[in-house]
């Protein structure tokens, strides 16, 4: 520790302290602006300086490390002289004309010009005037008022790994711009926003549309992916203008990706659902909610009546509220049928009778930053998880060694050490192999029931993790979405599971969506003996109650969804979209309220419960969810539904808000005869603009590069062997069959086609794994 | 070119710059008996001391303390540079070095990479003077294929790779961060220190920058011994020095003499003043250095204290001679755009300041020149001086605050006046192209 | 995008940095690009970046930074003349203006038939041999007289 004086008070600091953070430390505040907590330091702006005892000019707070008996003024004459010198400076070129600029009210340099600038400006001459740049579809440009603090420059090089912008030409010249005709394409472009001190990155979606005195400010959490994003959400008169990150450091820390940022400009689509509606005799009939209740209600009734309860299937999207998802398996039930899932990606289904509690990520969020080796098998990482990525790649940088199994090899912006690419049907063999690797250095035994089935071949590249991953201390081993959904999801566990056991590490799912573990929390999973999601399409119900999905997007066959759906007599569903498929599968349709317009519970993937309120009033007649499910139940005169808020609905899943048993424990799992893969394998990935019904539906965010129609990737070598160059159109058939232009793409498994799934353009192609052919159109 | 002093003495124009030349002249005597007799890297270094060698590039830090600084034991690879990137206007000594005497570097070079335990050195050579680098290039070939720097040099255990890196117009590359940078493959921009590049420079490893100059000393002081050096110049001040003169005199270029000479004998040297005109005033130490007016110089010798003592600096040894009919409006208004154009952008005082005081110096310079308009440069030269990340800042700012200090009638007369006192006819007839008579 | 011998010239470069180090050879691999090519068209600046595994941007950065660069193309033969003080005070701004005359361009121009580009330039380095003039950056013209400058026109004219 450090002894620091500053002005006048006393305090220690760590080794290797700066002076802004031992300043931050004892509350005193030095203005600045280039020096950013999370980003390097660059010391360019000047803003900062201080006096420091026996140095002859002001010193840099920022960069300035503290040393033993330091003494300090952030206030004295020569340091607020040089700051405002400094502010001077920083004026001279600047337009004054807060007024119009965008920034107007949240801006550094307006609010720290009251105290430091001075009224009237010395400079005469003409004032620079800058280009503006297009950087996307996400971030306006005003470059005039940029100050060259470089901090949205360092943003894109260390935290979103890829340096998107640079500070080109010298001097007065130099200017903020991507390279030449480029955009900024991260997934994390938005926080450059946030960043920028000044006017010169605004959020192109809220440009203009208020300003920040007029916003009330609710807190919130992201509805996207498993991480749980903290939001403040900023609306005006019940309509969300702008949504923020809040700050957390276990979770999100300061950043937002962009899917949690921009994808409120969907809470406004023309494409909502706001009033309930009927169809009779083929036509919708929009029809108050007591009829569209009791339609369903009666409806479900008949089913029960007629067929028997276990005709009834309940299928849930991964991203509804905890209390909805509890309420729809309460009410499944109620009527006395286990046919409940909300899994509805997933095929394998084999380890819900041998998992020992809840599957997670079986650590912190925040304890990535401990870890000192990593196997991700079966990930689309950096698109599906992008700021749990964001903490592997600054880890990455720290020494944590990656390594990743799969038949996608996209870049990351992680230095990947080692990877197998291999296609679906080879990862549980591959994996196996890592585990005989891992069993051999590390000189221990593979548990017994394993042992039989191991390969006594090991290649190169698993060997070569098997190394990395036994000579780690903080090892662990992350199950992507494309394991847990996988035809073989169970087995990929097991080996996951021994693989973290023999090298002392953990093994967890970084999760699909907002409420992975949630679903599993409020028992939205087939019990005793049900159908799950995978069962309740194959054997297609009479009737189905489902909540916030799209029958072509969100399952794990699109068509075969459609088509049980479509054959159903009765489908009741809730939805805060309306949505061809729904229109095309669904007799009624019942308005219920997104994220943003009802309060509820996502359990993120470290198994943390956020609750969190509504941040507007309902639009339309939209109802929250859990309302509606309650009145449903209420209706069928079940017990057990008399819940007057969401927090009773949470107090009957969470104990102390907490989730109970976590455990990614997995017992023995029934073998399933596989027979071995012949021709071309698909690769499908769910991409990040396509996720769930609200982002598809946020116009800027689909004006990226990542919201791009799939094409159809192949290797080099699987192109060649096919007789395809980049840019044909090619006819790719499954089960289904579609047509879409191919392009050649090595980070693909050599003999695989990736295809992305939930877009309309692929739909056609039915199930998310399995054998294709593709040819030229 | 003079054929006196130590880096100079012997050499002859164009002919003598190869290796066979260099040997016959003494060359690689010292490295060769460093490495016969395994001085111990502090005996050089204690030598180095002895000597009083102060940095030739501008800042004059003695050389023997410098590398001092490096640390001994580092177990990864330590770095050399040397600073051959001479941008500062005035000085061009550093080009004549490489181009009549290349191996004294390369040797001093090797010498000090010995002496501080470095595995690898790039010299980073001005962008305009491609034609030097390629000399420089074929010198290093040279010096390879005898066995004189890469791997097992002269069939001893020391190793050193040594490379000639070109820059390409920039001349804020000479601050030592900056080249640093500029070598690594970015754009070159100062870095703030501390670290200093001791512990932190090139690629992050320990790193020695030294100028052309220094370096070249270098084999001088281990064949004469620290003392003997010393002893060519005055206390405190050790060696001969060069000293790049231009403007008007009648023999602009490069003269080596020993340090404390007085200036009016280097003016002697330097063929006098042109056309016998009277001496204005003189930027003693490239253009960085503060202005004096004539007669102040004709009273300092040329060594660092002397010139200190009149309120200036020897920085790197450039002496700008300038006569009566010179406007010092117009010559700063022209130093003044050389920064402004040069500020490599990085901090704010810097890259806003240099420009507001170019515009007001052109202003003044064109007729637009207002009452307070002294005040408003005083006042932004000292907003700028000591808040920058690197001295670019205060190199901008010192010839503003020199010229209004030594000649503020003459900038006084031109805002009250809208015109220069010296007639605009006068002016052309110093300034005409002109061709020493020694070329 | 270059040819061999270019590509060839690049690599010694990069041979001179530790092997972890390829950007460092940008200033060299730009040059040796520009000298083949005339000047930096985005593409190419786009290809040398490629070459040497660094972001597009980051080699845009240098190419803007460095004064020798051409970012837009220029004639066959860009003559740079050193107007700083110390030429100044020896003819280097009469130089350039005598230029200016004979070539009936300004500072940044280029001749109708595109043989010749005038630039400032800043301090060379050899402000003892003023007036001094850089033709295609690598070659120093010192002492330039306007007999001298007009020989050099009438050589490069030619070429
Ligand atoms: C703006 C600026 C330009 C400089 N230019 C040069 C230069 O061209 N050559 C040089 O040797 N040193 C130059 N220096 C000084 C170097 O930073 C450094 O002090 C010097 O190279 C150290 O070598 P020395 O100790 O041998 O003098 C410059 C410094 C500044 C701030
Ligand atoms: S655009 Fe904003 S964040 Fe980027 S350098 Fe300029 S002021 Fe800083
Ligand atoms: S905050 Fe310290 S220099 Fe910008």
């Amino acid at each position: 520790m450090l002894e620091i004086e500053i002005d006048g008070k006393p305090i220690q600091v760590p080794d290797g302290s700066t002076v802004m953070e031992a300043a931050t430390e004892a509350g005193a505040y030095i203005p600045h602006f280039c020096y950013h907590k999370k980003l390097s330091i660059a010391a360019n702006c000047r803003m900062c300086l201080v006096q420091v005892e026996k140095a002859p000019k002001p010193l840099p707070a920022c960069a300035t490390p503290v040393t033993n008996g330091m003494k300090v003024w952030t206030q004295s004459e020569l340091a607020v002289k040089a700051q405002k010198g400094v502010m001077e400076f920083l004026l001279i070129n600047h337009p004054l004309d807060c007024p119009i600029c965008d920034q107007g009210g949240e801006c550094q340099l307006q609010d720290l010009a009251v105290g430091y600038g001075d009224s009237k400006s010395r400079y005469q001459e003409e004032k620079r005037v800058v280009f503006n740049k297009n950087l996307g579809a996400l971030v306006s440009t005003d470059m005039t008022r940029c100050i060259n603090c470089t901090r949205c420059v360092r943003f894109t090089t260390e935290i979103a790994g890829e340096m998107e912008l640079g500070q080109a030409f010298r001097g007065e010249h130099a200017e903020i711009m991507p390279f030449v005709e480029k955009t900024v394409d991260s997934e994390l472009s938005g926080n450059i926003i946030d960043l920028c001190p000044v006017g010169a990155l605004t959020s192109k979606p809220f440009r203009f549309a208020a300003r920040t005195w007029e916003l009330s400010r609710r807190k919130s959490v992201s509805p996207h992916d498993a991480l749980g994003a903290n939001l403040i959400v900023q609306t005006k008169h019940d309509v969300v203008k702008r949504v923020l990150p809040l700050e957390n450091e276990a979770l999100n820390e300061c950043w937002l990706s962009d899917k949690d940022r921009f994808s409120y400009e969907a809470l406004s689509s023309d494409q909502r659902l706001t009033r309930p509606m009927v169809k009779q005799g083929g036509e919708w009939k929009t029809v108050d909610w007591q009829t569209a209740l009791e339609f369903a209600a009666n409806g479900l009734k008949g089913i029960v009546r007629d067929h028997g309860p276990a005709a009834i299937g309940g299928l849930a999207s991964p991203h509804a509220t905890l209390e909805e998802l509890h309420l729809l398996q309460k009410l499944v039930r109620g009527l006395g049928s286990d046919n409940v899932d909300f899994r509805l990606r997933q095929v394998d289904f084999r380890a819900d009778t041998s998992r020992a509690g809840i599957p997670w990520l079986g650590m912190p969020v925040a304890a990535v930053a401990d870890l000192n080796r990593l196997l991700v098998v079966g990930s689309f990482l950096r698109k599906d998880a992008p700021l749990l990525a964001q903490r592997v790649r600054q880890a990455a940088k720290r020494g944590l060694h990656v390594s990743a199994v799969g038949p996608n090899a996209e870049e990351w912006l992680i230095k990947v050490r080692h990877r197998a690419l291999v296609a679906p049907a080879d990862m549980v063999s591959t994996l196996a192999q890592v585990v005989v690797a891992v069993a051999a250095e590390k000189g221990l035994a593979v548990t017994e029931s394993l042992a039989a089935g191991l390969p006594a071949q090991v290649s190169d590249e698993a060997r070569a993790i098997a190394q990395s991953l036994a000579s780690g201390q903080k090892v662990a081993v992350w199950l992507g979405s494309l394991a847990v959904q996988h035809p073989r999801a169970a087995e990929l566990q097991q080996l996951a599971n021994e693989i973290a056991r023999l090298c002392g590490g953990v093994a967890g799912f970084i999760g699909e969506a907002a409420n992975s573990v949630g679903g599993y929390a409020a028992g939205a999973t087939p019990r005793a003996g049900g159908l799950d999601a995978r069962a309740m399409i194959e054997q297609p119900r009479k009737a189905y109650v489902l909540l916030g999905a799209e029958p072509a997007l969100d399952f794990a066959d699109g068509v075969a969804a459609v088509a049980a759906l479509g054959s159903a007599q009765l489908v009741i569903a809730l939805s805060a979209f309306d949505a061809e498929s729904l229109r095309e599968t669904a007799n009624v349709l019942l308005p219920i309220a997104p994220f943003s317009e009802t309060s509820g519970t996502f359990v993120n993937c470290e198994g943390t419960a956020q609750s969190f309120n509504a941040v507007a009033r309902p639009l339309g007649e939209t109802r929250p969810g859990w309302k509606v499910l309650r009145v449903i139940a209420n209706l069928l005169d079940l017990t057990g539904f008399a819940q007057g808020d969401s927090e009773a609905v949470r107090a009957e899943v969470l104990v102390d808000g907490k989730v109970a048993d976590l455990d990614n424990g997995l017992g023995a799992v029934e073998a399933v005869p596989t027979a071995a893969a012949v021709g071309l394998q698909r690769v499908a990935d769910v991409p990040i603009y396509f996720a769930d019904p609200l982002v598809r539906r946020a116009p800027s965010l689909q004006k990226a590069k990542d919201a791009a129609v799939p094409l159809a990737r192949m290797s080099a070598a699987t192109a060649a062997s096919l007789g395809i160059q980049s840019g044909d159109r090619v006819r790719v058939s499954g089960s289904g069959r579609v047509e879409l232009t191919a392009v050649v793409d090595d980070s693909v498994a050599n003999a695989c086609v990736r295809v992305a799934a939930a877009h309309v353009s692929t739909v056609g192609l039915g199930p998310m794994f399995g054998e294709l052919s593709v040819e030229r159109v | 070119m003079s054929a006196h002093g130590l880096i100079l003495a012997g050499v002859d124009g164009d002919r003598t710059w190869r290796l066979q030349d260099y040997v016959a002249r003494g060359g690689y005597a010292a490295l060769r008996k460093i490495i016969a007799e395994k001085t111990p890297p502090e005996t050089i270094i204690a030598e180095l001391k002895a000597s009083v060698l102060r940095g030739r590039g501008g800042a004059g830090f003695p050389t023997g303390l410098k590398w001092s600084f490096m640390p001994r034991s580092f177990p990864g690879d330590k770095y050399l540079a040397c600073n051959s990137d001479e941008g500062e206007p005035g000085t061009f000594k550093d080009r004549d070095i490489l181009r009549y005497n290349p191996h004294t570097v390369i040797e001093g070079m090797a010498i000090a990479a010995y002496a501080m335990g470095c595995a690898r050195g790039y010299n980073y050579i001005h962008g305009e003077i491609f034609e030097i680098y390629q000399r420089f290039e074929e010198a290093l070939d040279e010096a390879r294929a005898a066995g004189l720097i890469g791997q097992n040099i002269l069939g001893s255990d020391f190793s050193f790779e040594l490379f000639a890196h070109h820059g390409y117009g920039a001349y804020i590359c000479g601050e030592e961060t900056a080249l640093l940078e500029s070598i690594e493959g970015k754009k070159g921009q100062p870095r703030f220190k501390p670290p200093f590049p001791a512990s932190y420079g090139l690629y992050g490893k320990p790193t020695t920058i030294n100028n052309t100059e220094t370096f070249a000393s270098v084999p001088f002081i281990m064949n004469m011994g620290g003392n003997g050096f010393l002893e060519l110049g005055k206390p405190n001040n050790g060696g001969t020095k060069l000293f790049s003169i231009s403007g008007h005199v009648n023999r602009p270029g490069n003269y080596e003499i020993n340090l404390g000479t007085p200036f009016s004998e280097l003016l002697e040297m330097a063929g006098g003043m042109r056309g016998g005109r009277k001496i204005k005033g003189v930027i003693p130490g490239g253009s960085s250095s503060p202005v004096l007016p004539g007669d102040v110089m004709m009273d300092c010798t040329m060594d660092y204290d002397s010139i200190s003592k009149a309120g200036s600096m020897l920085g790197s040894g450039a002496v700008i001679v300038m006569d009566e009919t010179t406007c010092m409006v117009k010559a700063l208004e022209r130093l003044s755009y050389f920064y402004f154009e040069e500020s490599c952008g990085q901090c704010t005082p810097c890259r806003e300041g240099t420009g507001w005081l170019y515009r007001v110096v052109h202003r003044i310079e064109n007729g637009l020149g207002r009452p307070d308009d002294l005040d408003l440069l005083n006042s932004v030269t000292g907003n700028i001086m000591g808040r920058t990340i690197c001295a670019l800042g205060d190199a901008a700012s010192m010839p503003v605050q020199s010229f209004i200090k030594h000649f503020g009638d003459e900038f006084a007369y031109h805002i009250e006046n809208k015109k220069c006192l010296v007639p605009p006819e006068v002016q052309y007839a110093g300034s005409q192209i002109y061709v020493s008579p020694s070329c | 995008m270059l040819s061999q011998e270019s590509l060839q010239q690049i690599d010694r470069e990069i041979a001179k940095y530790p092997s972890d180090q390829k950007q460092s050879a940008v200033m060299a691999a730009l040059r040796i690009a520009q000298v083949e090519k005339g000047w930096l068209p985005r593409d190419l600046i786009e290809f040398v970046a490629a070459y040497l595994e660094m972001p597009a941007i980051a080699a845009y950065e240098v190419a803007s930074f460095y004064n020798m660069y051409d970012l837009e193309p220029v004639g066959r033969h860009k003559i740079t003349v050193c107007t700083n003080l110390p030429c100044a005070l020896s003819g280097g701004v009469h130089a350039a203006e005598y230029i200016k005359q004979k070539l009936g361009i300004d500072f940044n121009e280029t001749t109708a038939d595109g043989k010749f580009t005038l630039k400032e330039g800043e301090c060379m380095g050899a402000c003892g041999d003023a007036p001094v003039l850089l033709h295609n950056n690598h070659k120093m013209c010192s002492w330039m007289t306007t007999e001298k400058i007009d020989q050099l026109l009438a050589e490069l004219e030619n070429k």
